[in-house]
């Protein structure tokens, strides 16, 4: 198994044309056994560190992908207007819709913390009243309580919102992710059916040039000829089946998120409503108790 | 006595109050009474009389936004919601300028339809230089202008400006803790101890300048100092001031630093109380029960209020965050309604962008009202700071009684001291015939001494007994002033809360009907 992972894994990086051209992949290739033991030794190129920078390299080739999908190095890339704007529009996307969760998340930890410090504020208005008695120690005591309800209130819409904005939200950055997704597989099939094409056009000059030689090879070449040709068809196929699923999965993305994120934002403010509300209504209860307070201090002048 | 104000349209209720005796204050045609003090009433409410209601009185209108709130018990009232937004505009001004004297009673109690009104005002910090030989040359130093208008008898005259600096402001501080022992004093503000920059730069003096007007506000209000002869001369005399800043070590207090924010206010008006009840617990025989019952019951309260302080301080923080939080999250979908715009393609986007940026104005919105709101919640609870900053003054009123009973004691026991020497004396003269002249001479010595020590003793006694009475008028008094200063600030925060409440929730509730086809499946 480890064989043939390697065997992948090599052919995948010497095919990518940046970097077939790496110094340490040559190295890695073609070195003899004298100059791959003085090179691990020396622990100079790929014999850097620890076999774990394979890995790195394995990194570096998918961090390259992001940069070949969105056109950032020279190779070979579909030269679609309306594609490219699509891949700038998610990528922007994606940032915007990042900053906008980040914000939601902190939201629901500030209802968290106001709800925790109304919680310790009437505590503490609690124990004043019962310091100050008559009806100032009844006013705070009575205010002290509501702050207590409040808190819980709070608390209460701190997870509604978590769950009805915040989450819908993370739930649109990840269909921004799987749409980029589709773009890597979608860059790589076009590159595929790129290089398959160079290839099989390489090849049927090979075949013409063989043919006009009357060379005895000519029957093998047409055969590697007739199975390049097809896969190439092959390929050309995935890509175009991806390019169709893409835009059908771009049609159905932004109807539904403006469907899922109309229903946030309902919910949303709903709840921040209903809070105000009750946060109101709470307050203004207490009023005719604080007003009797003071007539009751007027009265015993 | 009660006497009405003729002057004022309806009356005004004054109780039976005590009168205050004065120390060294001739006593005026209106003695200290007791006025009555109106938290916020509702219009309707049965004990306010007619022109304390707010929407008649126009002195009611906020003058240099001193008005903290309106009263009215639905805020929901268009009337009343116009209101608070004028009182929540002028608050939001006010906030930088400090106007208010802190908290709603005594705003009642400087209010300008009393007999005895008086309203002082700070302004104009202007850079002096002080004129001296020495080679270095003058230093310089910041003065304000004080402007009083009143219409006390006493002071021959309806206003007045002068110039001090602050150096007169901590002399007559002094001085009014010399004269005015046992009674509960206002703090005066702190001496920082900073650079000279620090000392111009204008947010400094602008501190000082709010701090300055609070407290000669404060003492205009206290029943006793009000009618001080060196308090008047502070507000009325130009020129230089008969008691100066006597040389006294500099406390250092915290260096002023820079920064605005209103958590950081909140914190500031906080004076440091070092709790030093214990100073007060000298070795004397302290017999009044009801003393020692009345001193217990404020260290309780002092500790209580202490800890509401604090949570007061963690509730304005977390307001703010809030607030702040809320108006993030607006801006991000503001920005990320202005890329869909420019980013469109189809109508779903554009339809999107529509909530989007509903529910971004809506945020934006709710985070100013946040912040207005606390803006306020900063205002009222500020009076459980003034009232922490009360409990150093008792701490020295009752410590003026402490003293007031050493020095009587000490009197006492120097007097029996003598007494017996006395005695010992006319016992060994006794037994000699005629008496030789020096002994004569010691025994009329001796009496001489006793009959001063006699004096003292009097006067003592008499000290230590007006003392005590402050005292007790006092604690009547700021447990009195502290019920309804108290319930008035309760009464502020609450409506203010009530009334920032309903805003919000107004306009979240305008967006939830906006998207409620999102809820029910209708078509777009």
């Amino acid at each position: 198994m480890r064989r043939q992972a390697l065997d992948i894994f090599v052919n995948r990086i010497a095919s990518h044309p940046d970097l077939q051209q790496s110094e340490d992949l040559k190295t890695f290739l073609q070195a003899e056994e004298e100059t791959m033991e003085r090179a691990r030794s020396q622990e100079t190129g790929i014999f850097k560190k620890k076999p774990g920078d394979l890995m790195q390299i394995f990194k570096d080739v998918q961090s390259k992908v992001s940069d070949v999908v969105l056109g950032k190095e020279k190779p070979v890339e579909e030269s679609n207007a309306e594609y490219e704007k699509l891949k700038h529009y998610i990528f922007e996307l994606e940032d915007h819709l990042a900053e906008a969760q980040k914000h939601a998340f902190r939201l629901v930890k500030r209802h968290r913390e106001l709800g925790q410090s109304l919680s310790d504020f009437g505590k503490a208005v609690k124990l004043l009243g019962a310091c100050e008695g008559k009806s100032l120690g009844k006013a705070f005591s009575d205010l002290g309580t509501k702050s207590e309800m409040l808190s819980v209130k709070l608390q209460k819409e701190a997870h509604n919102l978590l769950m009805n904005f915040e989450e819908p939200l993370k739930d649109y950055v990840r269909a921004v992710q799987s749409i980029k997704a589709t773009m890597v597989e979608r860059a790589n099939a076009f590159r595929q059916q790129c290089e398959l094409a160079e290839t099989t056009k390489l090849k049927e000059i090979n075949l013409d040039k063989l043919m006009l030689m009357r060379s005895d090879k000519v029957g093998e070449v047409e055969i590697e000829y007739k199975e390049l040709k097809a896969d190439s068809e092959e390929a050309t196929k995935r890509f175009e089946i991806i390019v169709r699923l893409m835009s059908e999965e771009i049609v159905r993305f932004q109807e539904q998120k403006t469907l899922d994120m109309g229903l946030a934002f309902h919910e949303f403010a709903k709840g921040q409503a209903r809070l105000a509300n009750e946060i109101a209504d709470a307050w203004r209860g207490l009023l005719p108790k604080l007003e009797s307070c003071s007539s009751l201090t007027h009265e015993s002048q | 006595m009660i006497s009405s104000n003729s002057k004022n349209q309806g009356s005004l209720k004054e109780t039976p109050g005590e009168e205050i005796d004065n120390l060294d204050v001739e006593n005026d045609s209106t003695n200290g009474l007791l006025e009555y003090r109106t938290p916020m009433s509702d219009s309707d409410h049965p004990l306010s009389s007619p022109f304390m209601g707010k929407t008649e009185n126009p002195l009611f209108l906020p003058e240099n936004g001193d008005d903290p709130n309106p009263n009215l018990a639905k805020m929901s009232d268009l009337e009343s919601t116009m209101y608070t937004d004028v009182s929540i505009n002028s608050y939001e001004n006010d906030v930088g300028e400090g106007n208010s004297s802190g908290n709603v009673g005594s705003v009642l109690r400087s209010g300008s339809w009393r007999a005895d009104y008086m309203k002082i005002t700070v302004s104009n910090p202007q850079k002096e230089h002080e004129m001296s030989s020495s080679v270095v040359g003058g230093n310089s130093f910041m003065t304000y202008l004080i402007t009083t208008e009143t219409n006390v008898v006493g002071f021959g005259g309806s206003e007045f400006n002068v110039r001090r600096r602050f150096k007169d402001v901590v002399g007559l501080a002094d001085r009014l803790s010399e004269c005015y022992r046992g009674f509960v004093i206002p703090l005066r503000p702190d001496k920082n101890v900073v650079e000279r920059q620090v000392m111009q730069k204008q947010e400094f003096v602008e501190q000082r300048r709010a701090a300055l007007e609070k407290y000669l506000r404060r003492l205009a209000v206290h029943p006793v100092i009000k009618k001080s002869e060196d308090f008047k001369m502070f507000l009325q005399l130009e020129g230089k001031l008969p008691f100066g800043d006597s040389a006294r070590v500099i406390i250092p207090t915290e260096a002023v630093k820079g920064g605005r924010d209103l958590l950081r206010m909140f914190r500031e008006m906080k004076q440091s109380v070092t709790n030093d009840w214990g100073s007060s617990k000298l070795p004397t025989r302290e017999d009044d029960k009801e003393f020692l019952e009345k001193t217990e019951k404020l260290k309780d309260i002092e500790k209580q209020l202490s800890n509401v302080s604090d949570k007061a301080e963690s509730l304005v923080k977390a307001q703010q965050d809030i607030g702040e939080t809320m108006g993030e999250l607006g801006l991000a979908l503001i920005k990320l309604a202005k890329f869909e715009t420019e980013e469109a393609t189809c109508s779903h986007q554009r339809i999107r962008v529509v909530d989007v940026k509903r529910v971004a104005t809506a945020a934006i919105k709710v985070g100013r009202l946040y912040r207005g709101s606390n803006a306020q919640t900063v205002k009222h609870l500020d009076t459980l700071h003034d009232y922490l900053g009360l409990m150093l003054a008792v701490q020295s009123a009752f410590s003026d009684r402490s003293s007031a009973l050493l020095t009587l004691q000490s009197v006492l026991s120097e007097l029996s001291s003598l007494d017996s020497k006395a005695q010992k004396f006319e016992a060994a003269s006794s037994k000699i015939f005629g008496g030789d002249k020096s002994r004569i001479h010691k025994i009329s010595e001796l009496k001489e001494t006793i009959r001063v020590t006699e004096d003292a003793k009097t006067r003592a006694v008499r000290d230590y007994e007006r003392i005590k009475e402050n005292n007790r008028s006092e604690l009547e008094r700021l447990d009195k002033e502290r019920h309804e200063d108290f319930l008035s600030m309760l009464k502020g925060f609450v409506i203010s809360q009530v009334g920032y409440a309903e805003k919000i929730a107004d306009v979240w509730g305008k967006v939830a009907d906006e998207t409620t086809k999102f809820a029910t499946g209708a078509p777009l």
